[in-house]
C-alpha cells in the first residue's frame, strides 16, 4: 500500500522525509555521533591518545563508573531514580577494607562488598514500594544514611589495607588487559542480555513505560521495582571493590557526587528519564563519552578548570542534538 | 477529491475565505503514509464531519488543523492566508482548538483551573480572585453542572471531556476540532454535545467532529469529508448522502451486516466458567451476582458510572473483593490479584487503553507478548523467533494494519491499538475474558472484526463477560445481559428478544428509583 503512494509523491516531501530520517538517526545514535567526533580529533590531536595503553586506562579508571551506569540503567528504565549509589559505593569500600583488615583474606573482603551492596539495595526497593515514597526521595534519604555508616565503620579515617593480594582485583592485568576491565565487559554483557533477551527485562521496560498496564498484565511491579534496586546496589558494591582495591585504602567519603555522574551518563546516553525507554549499550557509551572528554583534557595539557565546562557544553549538545530529532513530529 | 469544494465558489464570487484550508497535505509516520494529498475546507459556522475507518487518516487531519502534528508537505491557510510555522501554540491564536480523543487535562488541578489554564486573569502575575465568576458564566452558556472545585482526576472520563470542550470555549475558538467525542459519552450525553454544537455553530463557531460514530455525524454535521488510506475520497453537504454511501465510501466495499452470527446458545443447566455471588469491592461494587458458562457471552448493560467496569475490576483482582465469592470453574479466587487471576486463565481488557492497557513507546510486539511471556522463555530467557511468529500470527488474524510489529504501539490508530490489545489476551488461551469497551473510538471496519473475535472466543468455549456503553453492541452479541446500575446487578434481559429502548427505560427507572428515597 505504501510503496506505490511514495512514487506518486513530488520530490519535495521525498526530501522532507529523507530529513526527517536523518534527525531520528540524530536523535537515536546522538551519544555514538559525539564519541566518534571526540575519537577523531583526539586522534587527530595527539599522537599519544589513540594508543593500546591510554585507551586501557581511560576503560580501567572509569570502570567503576560504568558499572554504576549500567546497572543504574535498569532503575531510570524501570522508572525510578537511585540517588544512593555513591553512598553505597562508600559503605561497600569501606567494609571491604575493613573486613580484609579484621580478618587478614582480601578476597572475603572484596566479596563482601557486592553483597553489602545488594543488601542495601533491597533495602532501598523495599522502602520505595512498602512506604510508596517516588523513589528520588527515598534513595536521597537512604543515601544520607548510608553515607553515616560508611562514616562510623571507618570512625571518620581512613582505613589503609596492606594484607598482600588485596590490590589484584584493582591493577592485576591478564593478557595486557586490566582485571577490572574484563569483569566491567562481562557485567554490561550479563546485564545487555538480561535487559534484551529475558523477561524481566521486557518487565522492566513495561514498568517504566506504564506501571498500571504492567500490573494488569500480571507483572508484579513491585517485585520488579526491588529487583532493579538490588541491582543497583550489587553494582555500586562490586564498583567499591575493584577502587578499594586499586587504592588499598577504604575511604568513607569516596563515591562523593558518584551518583549523579552516573544518572548524568545514562541520560547523556538517551535512556529515557521518564522510564520506559533505553538500552544498557547507551549507558556504557555516555560514561566513555564522559571519560574521553576528560582524558583529552589529561593528554593535551589543557587548563583542568576548563575541563567541566567543556563537559557541560557537550552533554548540551547530545540533548540538544536528540531534542531536534524530537522536535519534528 | 475531483468534487468542487463548497469554499471554493464562495472564494471566487464573493471573495469570502474559509476559515482554514488544507491543501495537498501529506503525512507520513515511519513506514506508513497516514495522509496523501488532502484538501478540504472549513467553512464559518459549519459542522464538519472527518470520518473514515481506523488508520484512514482523519484525526491526523484534525491534528495538522490544530498544529499537532505538522505537515511532511501540502499547505495550511487559515483565513485565506498561507501559515508557515504552525503548532498548537499558533492554532490557539487563531482561535483553533483540540479536543482530543486521549485527553490533555492536569489530573491534580480542579475542574476551573483546568479550563482557564493558560488564559488566567491576573494582576502583573498575582491571580485574580474571579475563576468561581468566570467558570459560572461559562457553565451558564454550556449547561453541563460541573462541580468546578473538583479535582479532575476525580471525574469520570466523560466528565473530563466536558471540561476539555468548556477549556475550549474559554479561549473563544472559532475552530473547535473535536476528536472522537462522543466515544466515551452516554447517549444522554451525546444529545447535551450536540445541542452545545449546534449552539457553538448559531455563534458562527466551526466545529470539525471526527467520528466514525454516523448516527451522531448525520445529527450534527453540515457537510462531511470522507477519508479512505489516507486520501479524501469525497467531501460534500450532508444532504447529498445517506449511511450507506457513507459506509461503502469509507470501507471501498459493499456493507456487511452490523453484527456477526450469535455463538449457538448454551444449555442453562451447564457448570458456569465465573460465578460472582454477592460480592461487594472497596471501588464501589455494593452487590454484583452473575455467572458465565463456557461458550457464552454476558453482557453488562448500564449508564456510564454504574459499576460496571467496577465489577470487572473486583472479578480479575484489580479491586479487593470484601463480600461475597467470586468462584472461577469450581474453585474461588482467593487472594486474587491480577497476576493469580491471569494464571487461572482470566483475561481483562481494560476501558482506558493508554491509561492501563498499553505501553506506548514499546513495540506492537513487546506489548502483545507482555502478559504471556513466559511462553516464549526458557528459564527466564527469551527466545525471540517464537515470541515474533506468534504475535504475528494474532496480529494477522486480527488484520491490524499496517502489520509491523516492531513499531511502537503509540504510532497506531486507535481501532489497531484495540487490536493488539485483544491479541495480547487470546495469545493466553484463556477460559474467561472481560471485555470493558472494546469497541471504544474504533471505527465500523475495525469493530466488526472485534465482534467477529468475541463470537470466535464463544463458540471455542471461551466465557465471555462484555461491558459497553454501546447497548446495542450488547444486545447484539450476548446471549444474556445483566442490567446494573449503582454498584449493583439488577436482573437480566433477554438481548434477543429486548429492544433497545426497553433497556434504556429499564436503567433509567431503576435510577429515578434510587434517587427517589434520597
Amino acid at each position: 500500500m505504501t510503496t506505490d503512494l511514495v512514487s506518486a509523491e513530488p520530490a519535495p516531501a521525498q526530501r522532507t522525509a529523507t530529513t526527517t530520517r536523518t534527525l531520528y538517526v540524530m536523535r537515536d545514535y546522538a551519544v555514538l555521533i559525539l564519541l566518534g567526533a571526540i575519537l577523531v580529533v583526539l586522534a587527530l590531536v595527539s599522537p599519544s591518545f589513540f594508543t593500546f595503553a591510554n585507551l586501557m586506562n581511560v576503560a580501567n579508571q572509569s570502570a567503576p563508573l560504568a558499572m554504576i551506569a549500567t546497572a543504574g540503567t535498569f532503575v531510570i528504565i524501570s522508572g525510578n531514580f537511585d540517588l544512593s549509589t555513591g553512598a553505597m559505593f562508600a559503605v561497600g569500600g569501606v567494609s571491604a577494607a575493613a573486613i580484609t583488615v579484621a580478618t587478614g583474606n582480601p578476597w572475603l573482603g572484596l566479596v563482601s562488598a557486592p553483597l553489602i551492596g545488594l543488601v542495601l539495595g533491597l533495602f532501598n526497593g523495599i522502602a520505595v514500594t512498602t512506604l510508596k515514597v517516588h523513589s528520588f526521595l527515598a534513595t536521597l534519604a537512604t543515601s544520607l544514611v548510608f553515607s553515616a555508616i560508611a562514616v562510623l565503620i571507618t570512625g571518620g579515617s581512613l582505613i589503609t589495607v596492606t594484607v598482600p593480594g588485596f590490590t589484584d582485583l584493582g591493577r592485576q592485568r591478564v593478557g595486557g588487559v586490566f582485571l577490572a576491565v574484563i569483569l566491567l565487559a562481562t557485567f554490561i554483557a550479563a546485564l545487555w542480555f538480561v535487559l534484551k533477551r529475558t523477561i524481566f527485562g521486557r518487565h522492566v521496560f513495561a514498568v517504566g513505560g506504564n506501571s498500571s498496564a504492567a500490573e494488569l498484565s500480571g507483572i508484579r511491579v513491585s517485585r520488579i521495582r526491588i529487583s532493579v534496586f538490588a541491582l543497583s546496589g550489587l553494582a555500586a558494591g562490586l564498583a567499591a571493590a575493584i577502587s578499594v582495591s586499586r587504592i588499598a585504602s577504604g575511604q568513607p567519603q569516596a563515591g562523593l557526587g558518584m551518583e549523579l555522574e552516573a544518572i548524568a551518563a545514562i541520560i547523556l546516553g538517551g535512556t529515557s528519564i521518564y522510564g520506559g525507554v533505553g538500552a544498557v549499550w547507551r549507558s556504557v557509551a555516555g560514561v566513555y563519552l564522559i571519560a574521553l572528554i576528560g582524558n583529552g583534557f589529561d593528554i593535551m595539557n589543557v587548563n583542568p578548570q576548563l575541563k567541566n565546562l567543556v563537559t557541560g557544553v557537550i552533554i548540551l549538545a547530545a540533548v540538544a542534538l536528540a531534542a531536534a530529532g524530537n522536535r519534528r513530529r | 477529491m475531483e468534487r468542487l469544494r463548497p469554499g471554493e465558489t464562495d472564494v471566487a464570487e464573493e471573495k469570502r475565505h474559509p476559515v482554514v484550508e488544507t491543501r495537498d497535505i501529506c503525512k507520513r509516520f515511519g513506514g506508513t503514509q497516514a495522509l496523501s494529498g488532502v484538501g478540504v475546507s472549513l467553512e464559518r459556522g459549519e459542522v464538519h464531519a472527518f470520518v473514515g475507518e481506523n488508520g484512514a487518516g482523519k484525526s491526523t487531519l484534525g491534528k495538522i488543523v490544530t498544529g499537532l502534528y505538522t505537515a511532511d508537505s501540502g499547505r495550511l491557510r487559515v483565513d485565506g492566508r498561507d501559515v508557515e510555522r504552525w503548532d498548537p501554540l499558533r492554532a490557539q491564536r487563531c482561535g483553533i482548538a483540540m479536543i482530543a480523543q486521549e485527553l490533555s487535562l492536569v489530573p491534580e488541578l480542579t475542574v476551573e483551573e483546568n479550563v482557564f489554564l493558560g488564559v488566567e486573569h491576573h494582576h502583573l502575575g498575582v491571580l485574580r480572585p474571579d475563576l468561581g465568576e468566570r467558570f459560572a458564566r461559562l457553565e451558564q452558556q454550556a449547561g453541563f453542572g460541573l462541580p468546578p472545585r473538583a479535582r479532575v482526576a476525580d471525574l469520570r472520563l466523560a466528565d473530563q471531556q466536558k471540561v476539555e470542550i468548556l477549556r475550549a470555549l474559554a479561549r473563544e475558538a472559532r475552530v473547535i476540532v473535536m476528536d472522537e467525542p462522543t466515544s466515551s459519552l452516554t447517549s444522554d450525553e451525546t444529545a447535551r454535545l450536540h445541542e452545545l454544537i449546534w449552539k457553538l455553530k448559531q455563534q458562527g463557531c466551526t466545529v470539525v467532529y471526527v467520528s466514525h460514530f454516523l448516527d451522531a455525524v448525520f445529527e450534527v454535521s453540515d457537510t462531511i469529508s470522507i477519508l479512505r488510506d489516507g486520501r479524501l475520497v469525497r467531501s460534500g453537504p450532508v444532504a447529498g448522502e445517506t449511511k450507506r454511501t457513507v459506509v461503502e465510501a469509507m470501507l471501498g466495499r459493499q456493507l456487511e451486516s452490523t453484527f456477526p452470527e450469535r455463538p449457538p446458545a448454551v444449555a442453562p443447566d451447564a457448570a458456569p466458567v465465573l460465578e460472582v455471588t454477592d460480592m461487594a469491592s472497596t471501588n464501589g461494587v455494593r452487590d454484583a451476582s452473575l455467572c458465565v458458562r463456557a461458550g457464552e457471552i454476558v453482557g453488562l448493560l448500564g449508564l456510564v458510572g454504574s459499576g460496571r467496569t467496577e465489577i470487572a475490576r473486583a472479578i480479575f483482582g484489580a479491586d479487593r473483593v470484601t463480600r461475597g465469592s467470586v468462584v472461577l470453574d469450581g474453585e474461588p479466587l482467593t487472594s486474587a490479584k491480577p497476576k493469580n487471576t491471569i494464571q487461572r486463565r482470566v483475561a481483562f481488557i481494560p476501558e482506558d487503553r493508554h491509561g492501563q492497557g498499553l505501553v506506548l513507546e514499546r513495540s506492537v510486539r513487546e506489548n502483545v507478548s507482555l502478559a504471556t511471556l513466559r511462553r516464549f522463555a526458557r528459564m527466564g530467557v527469551l527466545t525471540s523467533r517464537a515470541e515474533k511468529a506468534a504475535v504475528t500470527h494474532m496480529v494477522r488474524s486480527l488484520d491490524m494494519r499496517p502489520p509491523a510489529i516492531e513499531l511502537p504501539i503509540g504510532s497506531f490508530s486507535g481501532g489497531n491499538q484495540q487490536k493488539a490489545l485483544l491479541s495480547k489476551w487470546l495469545l493466553g488461551d484463556p477460559r474467561l475474558v472481560i471485555l470493558d469497551e472494546p469497541t471504544r473510538g474504533v471505527d465500523i471496519g475495525a469493530k466488526y472484526t472485534i465482534y467477529e473475535a468475541i463470537a470466535e472466543l464463544a463458540r471455542r468455549g471461551v466465557a465471555v463477560l462484555l461491558i459497553s456503553s454501546e447497548h446495542e453492541e450488547v444486545l447484539g452479541l450476548a446471549h444474556r445481559a445483566c442490567l446494573v446500575s449503582d454498584g449493583c446487578t439488577r436482573g437480566e434481559v433477554d438481548p434477543e428478544r429486548t429492544p433497545i429502548d426497553d433497556v434504556l427505560f429499564r436503567l433509567f427507572s431503576i435510577q429515578e428509583r434510587k434517587e427517589q428515597p434520597a
